[in-house]
């Protein structure tokens, strides 16, 4: 039996995402020997144009060479998924599309800002392409893509977990932050997949890995007011990571004001 | 004795229904007995990918085959489709409650689906033509979206030959040179040639369609409770414990699948249960 | 096996010795991350002195009090039910040879006696409640298994949550059955009753004396006390009639704007059973875990039948969990499956009050205030 191949392409982003490939150890080499990699910058494979069964994307679109490209990444791929928060939302560099002030952004920022060749917002990939498969979370772990490259090598769909983090933060035992602690906790809102890794440490979820199906985001809205967080800080409180994402969007703009400035 | 635990089973025959329905011929590979009744259904295991709940379709005494019929609309059905005759598979059951069959000695029956409803009811029609002597007029009704739906078409026209069976088609949307009916399942009731007193009616299919029939054949005279609907949850255990395919207090897996009307009826299409 | 007896207050770690040398492993409730929870315990310091809690909609917190008691609390976020009916579990594993022929094979059983140290009457309610579930009928080999060790030590509750409502769902605040022994905690120490045989045995080996009259009077005053403490209250302990006749009422609507469908209220109360089912194969694909862990009818799997939802709606979440909780229970268990715990209110995050919404719905049912 041929092993399927695949190629990881890289866009906008941190390579935080291929990190968590890379950082599966010994399961990275396991992997290996079940697929044929094509193409992986981060590991070493340089073949960008390769013809694969299944690519994974890294980053968000934010250039016009990155248009261009991600096209060609449809063209050469059976199968196309995105891999992490800035390819399935836009992730962080989306949030300069909220203002609709990227020239000025730019001006401010860049010393010789004639060379930054940025289009004026930054797109998730779905934006530009048909997708098969989405992989959330900034970054997205370690076992969610194997457990996702498994399910595609077994033939079947892999699993897209869209419950509520909440869910899993019980099943962890971990005591609910919000309730015991008044912590701006996103979990009721947020997609699982992490492990409910922030709630076991203490820490509130900041729902990194986006919305989950049916999140209430005007209810949640209404509790962190309720907690007394300035309608500034809700705003971010939905769009910080995955500010393009449905739901999260309009969520964040109903609390969102332009004037905010950069306190 | 691990109630959740399958056993292998080879995949011994494959054949394709229709665009995306096939049927899988399965035998049990421990050589241990299986016996099932009409209606029950078994948890058919992929390895390494989850389960799912699949009527039996084959009631036949002289072969330990057993015949699925699976429509390929979710993961692990999509999952199924892919196999090849020698594969292995998992299987567990077979669960349920199944159709009425003793009641229904002595009767008249109507058989009416909708869709892949055949599958879980064809049973009924193997049973009775297997014990012939045993029941009285056989009629049969399916009704499909469009015929390129309509599987075992060569069945029912044999069916429809035999003596005292009735076979009846429709089709919402019919192919050049179609004999049935083009409309609802349910238009066809004014054909049937039935004793209301002493008919016996097992419903399948869309919850829509089992409403609409159930309430058609108690206008013309079945009496409620000898309306019998099998009904379709999500079901991950098959025993009662997961609580997935609660309907009100009743646990389709077990309590069912195969429900009298009017168990069932208050909560019947009423949206959310 | 009715006879009271005392356990003076500097004897308690007699009970957690005696339980460990028969064998047992001991929990009981310790105060950690901000919450009681029941956890292994080995020494009677190790139990919150002078702890207790402020329950409320949405909200918990600990104090620290001067009181020499270990039990004066209400409850934590968890009962019983996560070490019976655990929140993940392997169930079989399959695995596939070379020639592609598969192997089944059950999980094992880890069935080393369990002893709890504290339990509460809506525990013992809500295990008795699982039971009914995992075990009559067709038996869930590992729940029984575990079921089988437990030695349970109620402590009768002196200290209602304003959250509770266990009075009026008739679940407590007295255990009633159940237990193999209930204390009752008193400032110097503890009024012991055993329950069972063995619950028998272990009172007798332990360093006790005749409880007195007073302590007994004592320890009555102050359960009554806190049954008639508590505020909250069902409209009915059948619910059943009355919610499946308002289906339609507008309060669905109202309760679903609140909603945050997160399930929290399913996970912490005790006898939720709900669970989903799922492969966790290795990354060859050579064996796969046949996995269940707990699901709720808030999330999206539960309603889902081949790519059609029986529960799009939170509306429709909402209300398949409470019309199951306090209406098809009955049918399916003979009572309610609510024990009063009052578990869903405080850890709901947005503070929904189950009282407060089935006496919106029902209130004006007949029954009244069972």
């Amino acid at each position: 039996m041929t092993r399927p191949t695949i190629a990881v392409h890289k866009f906008s982003s941190c390579d935080g995402c291929q990190l968590a490939f890379l950082n599966a150890g010994e399961d990275l080499l396991e992997l290996a020997g079940l697929v044929d990699i094509r193409h992986f910058l981060e590991a070493g494979v340089a073949d960008e144009d390769a013809g694969v069964d299944i690519a994974f994307v890294e980053g968000s679109i934010s250039t016009a060479e990155e248009v261009e490209r991600i096209r060609r990444v449809r063209a050469n791929s059976g199968m196309v998924v995105t891999l992490g928060a800035c390819a399935t939302a836009g992730g962080l560099q989306a949030l300069r599309n909220l203002d609709g002030r990227n020239d000025a952004w730019k001006q401010a920022v860049y010393a010789q800002p004639e060379f930054i060749g940025t289009l004026e917002h930054a797109e998730p990939v779905a934006a530009h392409i048909d997708v098969d498969f989405a992989l959330w979370g900034c970054p997205v772990n370690g076992r969610q893509v194997l457990a996702a490259v498994r399910q595609l090598l077994f033939g079947v769909t892999p699993l897209d977990p869209r419950d509520k983090l909440c869910h899993e933060c019980k099943r962890q035992h971990a005591v609910c932050v919000m309730v015991a602690d008044g912590r701006p906790c996103m979990g009721p809102v947020t997609r699982t997949g992490c492990g409910a890794l922030c709630p076991r440490f203490g820490r509130d979820c900041y729902a990194c890995f986006g919305p989950a199906e049916n999140a209430n985001t005007a209810a949640m809205g209404a509790r962190l007011d309720g907690l007394g967080l300035p309608p500034a800080d809700i705003a971010r409180r939905f769009l910080f990571i995955n500010s393009h994402a449905p739901g999260f969007l309009e969520a964040g703009r109903k609390h969102y004001r332009s004037d905010f400035g950069d306190d | 004795m691990n109630p959740y635990l399958p056993r292998q089973a080879e995949v011994v025959s494959r054949t394709v229904e229709s665009g995306d329905t096939f049927s899988l011929g399965l035998r049990l590979t421990d050589g241990e007995p299986y016996d099932f009744a009409p209606g029950q259904f078994n948890m058919l295991y992929l390895h390494g990918c989850g389960e799912v709940p699949i009527s039996v379709v084959a009631d036949d005494p002289d072969s330990d085959i057993l015949t699925h019929t699976v429509r390929a609309v979710g993961r692990i059905t999509r999952g199924l489709e892919q196999l090849q005759v020698g594969d292995r598979i998992g299987l567990r059951g077979p669960y349920g409650r199944g159709w009425p069959m003793t009641q229904a000695e002595g009767r008249d029956v109507v058989v009416v689906t909708g869709g892949l409803g055949c599958a879980p009811s064809v049973s009924i029609i193997h049973h009775i033509l297997g014990h012939r002597g045993g029941y009285g007029h056989l009629s049969i009704l399916q009704g499909v979206k469009h015929t390129d739906d309509l599987i075992w078409r060569a069945q029912y026209d044999a069916w429809a030959q035999l003596p005292d069976v009735d076979v009846l088609l429709a089709a919402d949307v019919a192919e050049p040179g179609w004999h049935g009916h083009v409309g609802l399942v349910t238009a066809l009731f004014d054909q049937l040639r039935l004793e209301p007193a002493r008919t016996i009616a097992m419903l399948c299919g869309p919850e829509v369609m089992m409403r609409a029939a159930a309430d058609g054949l108690h206008a013309i005279g079945l009496a409620e409770d000898r309306i019998y609907l099998s009904m379709e949850r999500n079901m991950q255990c098959a025993v009662g414990h997961c609580g997935h395919c609660q309907l009100g207090g009743s646990f389709v897996c077990k309590d069912g699948p195969v429900f009298a009307w009017p168990e069932i009826r208050p909560l019947l299409g009423t949206r959310g249960y | 096996m009715n006879s009271s007896s005392f356990l003076p207050r500097d004897a308690l770690q007699s009970l957690i010795d005696v339980l460990q040398d028969r064998g047992y492993r001991t929990i009981g409730p310790r105060a950690q991350d901000g919450a009681i929870q029941y956890l292994d315990i080995d020494d009677v310091a190790q139990l919150p002195a002078g702890t207790g809690d402020h329950q409320s909609p949405g909200r918990y917190r600990l104090h620290d009090g001067t009181s020499p008691r270990l039990f004066a609390w209400a409850n934590g976020p968890q009962a019983l039910k996560p070490w019976l009916f655990h929140a993940r579990e392997t169930l079989w594993c399959s695995t596939r040879g070379a020639d592609g022929r598969l192997s089944f094979a059950a999980a094992p059983v880890d069935e080393r006696p369990l002893a709890v140290i504290g339990a509460r009457a809506c525990d013992l309610a809500a295990c008795h409640l699982q039971d009914r579930h995992f075990v009559d009928g067709m038996t869930d080999p590992a729940y029984a298994a575990r079921r089988r060790g437990l030695f349970t030590v109620a402590v009768h509750c002196t200290q209602p949550a304003e959250t509770c409502f266990c009075a009026s769902t008739g679940d407590g605040p007295r255990a009633g059955e159940g237990f193999d022994l209930a204390l009752s905690e008193l400032d110097d120490g503890f009024v012991v009753v055993a329950g069972s045989a063995v619950g028998q045995t272990v009172a007798d080996a332990l360093p006790t004396r005749t409880a007195s009259r007073e302590q007994l009077a004592q320890a009555d005053a102050e359960i009554a006390g806190a049954a008639a403490r508590q505020t909250r209250h069902l409209p009915s302990r059948d619910l059943r009639a009355a919610l499946f006749a308002r289906l339609e009422h507008a309060r669905w609507d109202d309760v679903a704007g609140r909603c945050l469908a997160c399930g929290n209220c399913t996970s912490v109360c005790p006898t939720c059973f709900c669970h989903a089912e799922q492969d966790v194969p290795s990354l060859d694909g050579t064996s796969s875990e046949h996995v269940r862990e707990w699901d709720s009818c808030f999330s999206e799997g539960h309603g889902y039948l081949h790519g059609f939802q029986i529960r799009p709606e939170i509306r429709h979440r909402f209300r398949q969990w409470m019309t199951h909780k306090l209406g098809s229970w009955h049918e399916q268990y003979g009572r309610s499956g609510c024990v009063g715990c009052g578990r869903c209110i405080t850890w709901c995050p947005v503070g929904i009050d189950i009282t407060v919404e089935a006496q919106a719905i029902c209130g004006d049912a007949d029954g009244g205030n069972a």
